[in-house]
């Protein structure tokens, strides 16, 4: 069997090219990509705690975080969808109507 | 993804396994592609963001990097360890991982449940007033 901390350590990677990804590119549609790889890189660790602490608290946790994931993306890309409505483009720094 | 899906399976979380490839492949992939064709991004679109980033660019990197190894450092040094729970693999597997799942969504997490699904139909009704005609649009 693989040791465990492996399955945590590729978590990190996992995490770690969604924090890269969402502050180099200001493309909107990859910036939502890599929340959505965060997430799932927290949701394989909570997997790998569930499975070492012989728990099924984690399993729940995952589940309870995909529903918010999934509405999460719905609402995300709707704003997406409606912000190219308006402005033309999904370059995040063209939005700064509320910048001050 | 789906690969995520395997690594769960290996886990002896065979439900969640199930539902990541139905949730995430299934409906966030296909959302995600539905939206770039409504979108019909073109390659000025692509290049619009570039040489703006000079300073943030190379410093999200090293931090990034920075950020990993401090995950790795602190994964690598620490014992896992902690008070086992009742749900051995034989244990679970005895039962079966979904109706175990299940049962515990409805005795122990039931009010979060609740939640989960008001939680989802806000987010219908709030993704069609957002696509609606001129919602956003009006001031202008």
């Amino acid at each position: 069997m693989i040791p465990l901390t492996w399955y945590l350590i590729l978590s990190g990677i996992l995490f770690t090219i969604g924090v890269i990804g969402v502050l180099i590119r200001r493309n909107a549609i990859v910036i939502f990509m890599c929340i959505e790889l965060m997430l799932n890189a927290v949701n394989l660790s909570f997997i790998t705690f569930s499975r070492q602490l012989d728990s099924m608290d984690g399993q729940i946790f995952v589940f309870f975080i995909m529903t918010v994931a999934a509405a999460e993306a719905v609402v995300g890309l709707a704003i997406i969808v409606a912000l190219f409505k308006n402005k033309a483009t999904v370059d995040v720094d063209e939005v700064n109507l509320m910048k001050w | 993804m789906i690969a995520l899906a395997v690594l769960y399976v290996l886990l002896h979380a065979q439900f969640i396994a199930a539902i990541q490839i139905m949730v995430y492949a299934g409906a966030i992939m296909v959302l995600f592609i539905f939206v770039i064709m409504l979108l019909n991004l073109s390659k000025r679109d692509e290049e619009a963001g570039e040489g703006k980033l000079f300073l943030q660019k190379p410093s999200a990197i090293i931090l990034g990097i920075v950020l990993f190894v401090m995950i790795g450092v602190v994964t690598l040094k620490s014992v896992l360890q902690g008070t086992k729970g009742e749900y051995t693999p034989e244990n679970i597997n005895s039962i079966g991982n979904t109706q175990l799942v299940g049962k515990l969504l409805f005795t122990d997490y039931v009010f979060p449940f609740e939640i989960a699904s008001i939680l989802l139909f806000v987010a219908i009704l709030g993704a069609i007033v957002l696509t609606k005609k001129g919602v956003l649009g009006k001031s202008e």
